[in-house]
């Protein structure tokens, strides 16, 4: 028998605001423990949470990202369980009236395009940390991450394999650090992700058993561990076993999920209205804000880059994977006229440099204006390429302008085709035996001649001009 | 007359005038509450040394004509407010040595006004009772009978204004438990709207219901506490931003022509015949005060307490649950591990009340469960709020008993839940709606025990009914009896 | 019987609590009586009722993205039944 997985993902993204969803505490990361609470996040008696409105303002802009249908109304509700990194005792998050509900978001992998549906979006807050001690009977609890803003995303069981669950999971980063709501940092956990995943016999409507996967923190093990998930429930299927439904985690190392608990707990999170908060409702007025705030968004960002500036879906793929990073070559473009050009540049020699020296395009010393000049110099025949190679790290390492580079290094093109005639003059005269080979018909000697030149040059000839000029020469003197 | 016999507005023109001071008042309370403490037992913690300290204080402020109306004067305060600094145990073994790093909003507002603090008074642990029995740190004592409950949860400090063990004090109302003390008590207990007073820094019982407020020795003393109290917090997002009057222009303002509700399902089987007695006669006054009484219906009132004990009780499964030896307050000793030391912690750190309350509230909100108890609940209470909506229309106030009987015996009720739960039967359905409810002594049984009505008044027209009350409190002229202690 | 005596354990469990034989008994015995009072409430019709979580009519009650000072680490863990190296110390969890 032929099975089809059902994957749905729910994504848990950490928003960055300054302060905690429902105190005045950083949400700065990596601070000393226990140094980052207060009476609310610490859950201490009597005190009351107050709800961060910049959370609603992000949660409202991934909604629109991600065409979701925003409800005008929604409010909290209290998902209650024990554990010590959670103080109240109860999470305080949304259930029974979700802000955003019926979004989507377009893939496209090997096999093609296809739209997944987002169920909800909703807030709530982080938990504490929990850290065990293998030699210690005893556990500690940092609570500087609790009260943390999240979003949840819950996906619709839409996707089919591991691939698309990447594709849309990169898809959904993507967006989020698009918005800049989001550092979408997967090893320090701003950005998680728990896959629900089941089989059934290909045809069938119904779903199968699941199993819910967590401890993903890459992207990779999040395919790598859908792989497997998929292998060993089609194995326990096809050898006629029933999938348990239980919690599993993805071990990296040994490349297979285990399951989390041999009994498996089971939950009753009683959630009910929260009484201590009050309902949030979005009036016109404030999804206008939203809306008037929205940047481009990578996908609608990389078809313009396509139709305004000609250049290659892959190139535009890469300069739309970041927003600084598109930002700077549109700032590029605009400034030297020379779109492709500036593409190139700024995916060639910009990108590698920066990643030799992992920076990002926002610590690029190498300003717009710099690199538009250069171009522009290429353009007019002021600079060579390679003279332009040599120009940008230069740019890069000192920061300076083109200019005065170009001055400093004496790198202005020789374009006077007077001065260049005499220099090849000379170098024809110094080298009889290879003119005569050249005109006997050993036309690979033309590179040397060029060597030559760009030598006597010192690199300076518009190699346009040294090329025609060199052929009328060499064929003058026949 | 001695100092702590008196009332705020009393006192403060004493020193105004310079008659006393402050640390006079506060010796002279804290004198009582030396002589009458060990029989009344109002108080969990007594801050005598910081009182005289903030007794000084007052009266420099005095000196320098820098003073409001309750500078200087002796306050209780409720243990389930939390205090900077000192001991705050919400009559629970759970906290017994909890010390809050922060005051709560309506202590930080009475400090702004100068006021001394005694101490911390005895309740129903975590407010959960009727009488102060559940209390971790034993039962308080009626000061008129000291057989008998102060009535609860805010029992401790309605017995110390009773005791004159304080001028007034704090005390929170989530079905009753400061309407319902105050009334057993004989003194005035005013539980405000839901949104007037901040919850900020109030231990959490049902918090959709939690309500702070004033008991006082009579009418002109709630106002005056009502103007310190009341007012928008933005560290409480249920607190109101609603404007708030100046409530002492309401006191000796008369009610002719109002119309005041008298619901008929408030005087029905369970009613005391010397409570009914006692109020009926309530209504007559309220008629020779130039007012007209009619009859209006609260039809859903009798589930009230069928709605509240699945309610509070769902609300307080969750607030509770912050309780688990892990950030503070108690710990049991030696846990095998975690699963083992939360329910040690959780089974000793509680007593038997909350304990049901909180299985009770588990339960109501459990997978299966919920559409049948909180879901439907939460769908009578709205009925229950519409009542009183659709009757203030037809009414400026409305008029009932505050309790069913008067004080009851220690003991008496402890072995039947449900019974202690009937003693809150008047005062529920007001927690409910959300609306202010105040309870005024309006007379004695035969046996001496005082008896109190309840008025009641739309949301946010708290200046109304102490209008009434007072308009009441001076056509009634009540025999002033004081307990024999 | 609205509940039974094993649905009162896993509610205790689901609480955190446990009770003695005893105490499990008369709590069974004292919810029912509780429960069946509640049993007035289908008497209401409550069809097409909005439920009233809340007595308030406030909505939108929110703070500013701005950072307030935290407690220190110390005046977090003062009342802490443990603590060590700066953290809430709690018996190992046993999965």
């Amino acid at each position: 028998m032929e099975f089809e997985p059902v994957i749905g993902l729910e994504v848990h993204a950490q928003l960055l605001t300054d302060t905690k969803i429902f105190c005045g505490c950083s949400t700065r990361f990596g601070a000393e423990p226990n140094s980052h609470t207060c009476p609310v996040c610490l859950g201490m008696p009597g005190v009351l949470p107050v709800l961060n409105k910049k959370v609603v303002d992000y949660l409202l802009k991934m909604a629109m990202a991600t065409h979701c249908t925003i409800n005008r109304e929604s409010s909290f509700a209290r998902k209650n369980y024990f554990y010590p990194d959670l103080p109240k005792g109860y999470q305080i998050s949304q259930y029974a009236e979700p802000p955003a509900e019926h979004g989507w978001v377009d893939i496209e992998t090997e096999a093609g395009k296809r739209r997944i549906g987002i169920t909800r979006i909703h807030m709530e807050e982080d938990a504490g940390k929990l850290i065990h001690d293998e030699n210690s009977p005893s556990s500690y609890v940092d609570l500087n991450r609790t009260g943390v803003p999240l979003i949840e995303i819950v996906g619709d069981p839409d996707i089919r394999t591991a691939e698309e669950a990447a594709a849309y999971l990169k898809r959904l980063h993507e967006i989020l650090v698009y918005l800049e709501i989001c550092d979408g940092n997967m090893e320090e956990g701003s950005f998680r992700c728990d896959a629900n995943i089941s089989l059934r016999p290909v045809g069938q409507k119904a779903f199968g058993t699941r199993a819910e996967l967590k401890n993903m923190n890459s992207f990779r093990n999040v395919q790598r561990g859908l792989e497997y998930e998929i292998k060993r429930q089609q194995y326990i299927l096809e050898s006629g076993g029933v999938v348990v439904q239980e919690t599993r985690l993805w071990d990296d190392a040994a490349g297979v999920t285990k399951s989390m608990r041999s009994k498996e707990e089971a939950h009753d999170y009683r959630y009910f209205p929260e009484p201590d908060l009050v309902p949030v409702h979005v009036d016109d007025k404030w999804l206008e804000e939203i809306r008037s705030a929205m940047p481009e968004l990578p996908l609608e960002k990389r078809e313009r880059f396509v139709s305004q500036y000609q250049i290659s879906p892959y190139d535009a793929g890469v300069l739309t994977s970041g927003r600084a990073l598109a930002d700077y070559f549109e700032e590029v473009a605009r400034l030297s006229g020379q779109p492709k050009a500036a593409a190139n540049w700024v995916m060639g020699d910009i990108l590698r440099l920066l990643n030799e020296d992992k920076k990002t395009v926002v610590e690029c010393p190498v300003t717009p204006t710099n690199l538009a000049r250069m171009i522009t110099l290429i353009q007019d025949g002021t600079i060579s390429g390679k003279m332009a190679k040599d120009i940008s790290e230069a740019m890069y390492t000192t920061g300076k302008t083109p200019g005065e580079i170009i001055e400093e290094k004496g790198l202005v093109q020789i374009t006077d085709e007077n001065a260049l005639a005499a220099a090849l003059s000379e170098i024809l005269a110094k080298n009889p035996d290879q003119v005569a080979q050249y005109r006997a018909g050993k036309d690979k000697l033309f590179g040397f001649f060029v060597g030559q030149a760009m030598k006597a040059t010192r690199g300076k000839a518009n190699p346009q001009m040294l090329n025609d000029l060199l052929k009328k020469m060499l064929s003058n003197q026949e | 007359m001695e100092l702590h016999q008196l009332t705020i507005h009393e006192l403060s023109e004493k020193l105004r005038s310079k008659e006393t001071s402050s640390e006079e008042i506060t010796a002279s309370t804290f004198g009582r509450i030396d002589a009458v403490e060990k029989d009344v037992h109002a108080y969990i913690t007594l801050m005598k040394e910081t009182a005289f300290a903030e007794a000084k204080r007052a009266d420099e402020a005095i000196k320098k004509g820098e003073c409001g109306v309750l500078t200087g004067i002796p306050i209780a305060l409720k243990d389930i407010v939390c205090t900077k600094g000192t001991l705050t145990t919400c009559g629970s073994r759970m906290l017994s040595n909890f010390i809050p790093p922060y005051d709560a909003a309506v202590i930080e507002k009475l400090r702004a006004a100068g006021a001394v603090f005694t101490g911390k008074t005895n309740m129903d642990e975590f407010a959960m009772g009727s009488s102060t029995e559940t209390s971790f740190y034993g039962t308080s004592r009626n000061p008129w009978d000291l057989e008998r409950i102060p009535g609860g949860s805010s029992g401790g400090s309605a017995a110390a204004v009773a005791a004159d063990e304080c001028i007034a004090s704090i005390g929170s109302d989530t079905g009753g438990s400061i309407r319902q003390p105050a009334a057993l008590c004989g003194v005035v207990g005013l539980k405000p709207t839901y949104g007037r007073v901040s919850r900020f820094g109030l231990i959490a019982f049902a918090s959709s219901l939690d309500q702070i407020g004033p008991f006082t020795k009579d009418v002109e003393d709630a106002a005056i506490m009502m103007n310190v109290l009341a007012g928008y917090d933005n560290r409480d997002s249920t607190s109101s931003i609603e404007e708030v009057p100046d409530y002492r222009q309401f006191i000796g303002k008369g009610i002719e022509g109002w119309a005041v509700g008298i619901p008929r399902e408030f005087f029905v089987g369970g009613l005391d015949p010397e409570v009914e007695k006692a109020v009926r006669q309530a209504v007559k006054t309220v008629e020779e005060a130039g007012a007209r009484c009619v009859e209006v219906s609260l039809p859903h009132t009798e589930y009230s307490l069928a709605v509240y004990y699945i309610v509070a009780p769902a609300e307080a499964s969750s607030n509770l649950a912050r309780y688990d030896g892990v950030k503070y307050g108690f710990r049991a000793p030696e846990s095998r591990d975690l699963l083992d030391m939360y329910k040690k912690t959780r089974s000793a750190g509680f007593g038997t009340e909350v304990k049901r309350r909180i299985m009770l509230g588990t339960y109501a909100l459990s997978s299966g469960y919920y559409d049948a108890y909180y879901k439907k609940a939460s769908q009578v209470r709205s009925l229950i709020k519409r009542d009183f909506d659709e009757a203030f229309t037809m009414c400026d106030a409305i008029i009932t008993p505050t309790t069913p009987t008067p004080a009851f015996r220690i003991g008496e009720k402890t072995g039947d839940p449900m019974q202690m739960y009937l003693s809150d039967l008047f005062t529920i359905s007001t927690n409910m709606a959300g609306i202010p409810g105040i309870s005024v002594p309006c007379g004695y049984s035969a046996s001496g025990l005082p008896i109190g009505v309840q008025f009641l008044a739309a949301h946010f027209q708290e200046g109304r009914l102490l209008q009434i009350a007072s308009a009441y409190e001076k056509q009634a002229n009540i025999e002033k009896r004081r307990p024999n202690l | 019987m609205k509940i039974s005596r094993e649905q009162v354990a896993w509610v205790a469990h689901l609480a955190r609590l446990e009770f003695k034989e005893d105490e499990t008994k008369k709590f069974t015995a004292q919810m029912n009586d509780i429960l069946s009072y509640m049993d007035k409430l289908s008497l209401v019709d409550t069809n097409g009722v909005e439920p009233l979580a809340n007595a308030t009519l406030r909505k939108n009650a929110f703070r500013a993205d701005d950072v307030r000072d935290s407690l220190s680490p110390d005046a977090s863990l003062a009342n802490a039944p443990e603590a060590r190296g700066g953290f809430f110390q709690v018996p190992k969890v046993i999965e």
